[in-house]
């Protein structure tokens, strides 16, 4: 999508979230490195805060509105606040200052959502969806089919914690695309499995994306942000560097952190070029 | 680049336009409850695949849930009961310390669990968007399941020695109804105490042992402050912990009279801890998951 249309869009279509200035904040309780009785004691006659209590300031002062319509990539490095942005949006994580409003329920769609690992795989497709809101005649309708897209077999009835890291994102997956939703935010999901697994899921999440009216996205996989998005947000130790249209963001985004890439796409791009001039001079004679 | 940042002006516009709501905002009270009601099925799954699941790791499974309480009457009978000779002035003293014991536990189990509800699924509050409450409220109902399946042991232990059957063992509804709803208000308060400070499981332990020693759970509180002032035999029945305790005893056994102020004080602390622990618990609904 072009510059142009992005603003036709906005003109007409009606923002479905607005981040207004915002900074992220994680306590993270934890032995801080330097440690033993002494600092313990030492902490304590200085009166410094909390031991062990850690703030990370994840994401500082973000601002943009997202509209009706449009799927938004979020890419950057690790650790530069896209995660924990996604989760803010969802209102799962008050921002320390700034707000977030939304138009109805954004859902978060991601591979951490946590399940119970000592429960068996079908216990948790129930309570999963029972905590989705969804109404227990609505899960026995679609409980078939939330095994068979999540294609685990037989493991559906262990726990969850004798699960492989991608049987369990699977079920989780499987669980969290039953639901049509308005606001979509997907964490890293299409990384989620084997090629077959991937392909399933990349056609499910086409479909929720024209159900729902605005779709976030993070990723790392940058093809997969050029293909879905048409507009990309680039966050860096959690401040946006370019907000714009995808494939211009991300090449920008590539030629900082991997110009290797961009090199072979642009060489790539060139060949064909070439080749197709060459094959036309060819019919010419 | 295009820049779709807003001034804050043009925020508060937008928002007011377009009915725009704040992420994760807390709802008004009466949409809270509505929302926490729609989630019922979800509680009383939650708290049954919890129950299931607190056994599943053993040999014996599920006839833990009966055991655990046995083997307890059993130690308490023996340390209390013969070495430490507090049965003095109980008629029946097994029937007393089960009964006291098992209602006890349910207390002081909602309370230890209704502390974890949070700290201890902050997974799921952190990935999906439900109301808060929804887990309290969960543990408090696998600690009623507990105690409802421990009665299995309570009835017989009180029939076998020699208390009759009677109308009166009605009265076990409305006392355990009460008590449920005490400790339920008691989750919530605990739930977010222990959301806010981790440390709050590590000290639980010693509160709830602190607590069962001065509610007559392995003594008569009437016995036990004779030639006492009389101040301290009227806070020892006054605290709730002995409160449901005596209704309970009130139901199941004969020579067990409660004060004319008994049921009354459990209907208050019942209104009033559920009320202030629900209320409370509301308003923390924005800060849950972010430690």
């Amino acid at each position: 999508m072009s510059e142009a249309n992005i603003a036709a869009v906005r003109a007409s279509a009606e923002p479905t979230v607005v981040v207004d200035d915002v900074h992220l904040v994680y306590k993270i309780i934890g032995k801080s490195g330097k440690g033993g009785a002494p600092a313990a004691l030492r902490r304590m006659i200085l009166r410094e805060p909390v031991p062990g209590m850690r703030k990370v300031h994840a994401v500082r002062g973000v601002s943009f509105t997202a509209y009706r319509g449009e799927a938004i990539g979020l890419i950057g490095p690790n650790g530069s606040g896209k995660s924990t942005l996604l989760r803010a949006i969802a209102g799962l994580m008050p921002p320390a200052s700034g707000a977030i409003y939304t138009q109805g329920q954004p859902s978060l769609l991601g591979i951490s959502a946590a399940m119970m690992s000592d429960m068996t795989g079908e216990r948790n497709v129930v309570l999963g969806c029972l905590a989705l809101g969804m109404k227990p005649s609505e899960i026995a309708e679609r409980y078939e089919e939330i095994c068979e897209f999540a294609g685990i077999g037989e493991f559906i009835s262990l726990p969850m914690s004798t699960y492989s890291s991608g049987m369990g994102s699977r079920l989780r997956f499987a669980i969290a695309a039953t639901r049509t939703h308005d606001i979509l935010l997907i964490d890293e999901a299409l990384a989620t499995g084997d090629a077959q697994f991937r392909r399933r899921s990349e056609a499910r999440i086409r479909e929720l994306r024209e159900q729902a009216g605005t779709v976030f996205l993070v990723s790392h996989g940058l093809g997969v942000v050029r293909q879905s998005c048409d507009r990309a947000i680039w966050l860096e130790e959690g401040k946006i560097v370019v907000d714009g249209e995808a494939n211009a963001v991300v090449d920008a985004y590539e030629e900082r952190h991997d110009p290797e890439a961009l090199a072979e796409r642009l060489a790539v791009l060139r060949g064909n070029a070439t080749a197709h001039v060459e094959a036309d001079q060819e019919s010419a004679i | 680049m295009t820049s779709t940042a807003h001034s804050s002006d043009e925020v508060a516009a937008l928002v007011d336009r377009y009915g725009l709501q704040r992420a994760g905002a807390r709802l008004p009270l009466g949409t809270y409850t509505r929302q926490l009601w729609a989630r019922r099925h979800f509680i009383t799954e939650f708290s049954t695949a919890s129950n299931a699941v607190g056994f599943s790791r053993s040999f014996l499974g599920q006839a833990w849930q009966l055991l655990t309480p046995l083997l307890n009457v059993a130690v308490y009978y023996l340390i209390f009961g013969v070495l430490l000779h507090t049965k003095r002035g109980v008629d029946n003293f097994i029937a007393f310390l089960t009964i006291g014991l098992f209602v006890f536990s349910f207390t002081s189990g909602s309370l230890t669990a209704g502390a974890r509800a949070i700290s201890g699924n902050l997974g799921l509050t952190r990935s999906l968007h439900f109301p808060r409450a929804v887990l309290p409220v969960s543990t408090t109902l696998t600690a009623l399941q507990q105690l409802v399946s421990s009665m299995v042991i309570m009835v017989p232990v009180v029939l076998l020695t020699g208390e009759p059957l009677s109308l009166r063992w009605f009265l076990l509804i409305p006392a355990v109804g009460l008590q449920a709803a005490f400790s339920l208000g008691l989750a919530f308060l605990f739930a977010r105490l222990g959301a806010r400070v981790p440390d709050t499981s590590q000290m639980l332990p010693f509160i709830t042992r602190v607590w069962m020693y001065t509610s007559g759970v392995m003594y008569s509180i009437t016995e036990f402050t004779k030639g006492r002032p009389h101040w301290v035999k009227t806070v020892l029945e006054v605290n709730p912990g002995a409160v449901y305790v005596n209704v309970a005893r009130n139901a199941l056994l004969t020579n067990n009279p409660v004060h004319p102020y008994t049921w009354p004080l459990a209907i208050g602390w019942a209104v009033v801890v559920l009320g202030a622990g629900y209320l409370i618990f509301w308003q923390g609904e924005e800060e849950y998951g972010r430690v």
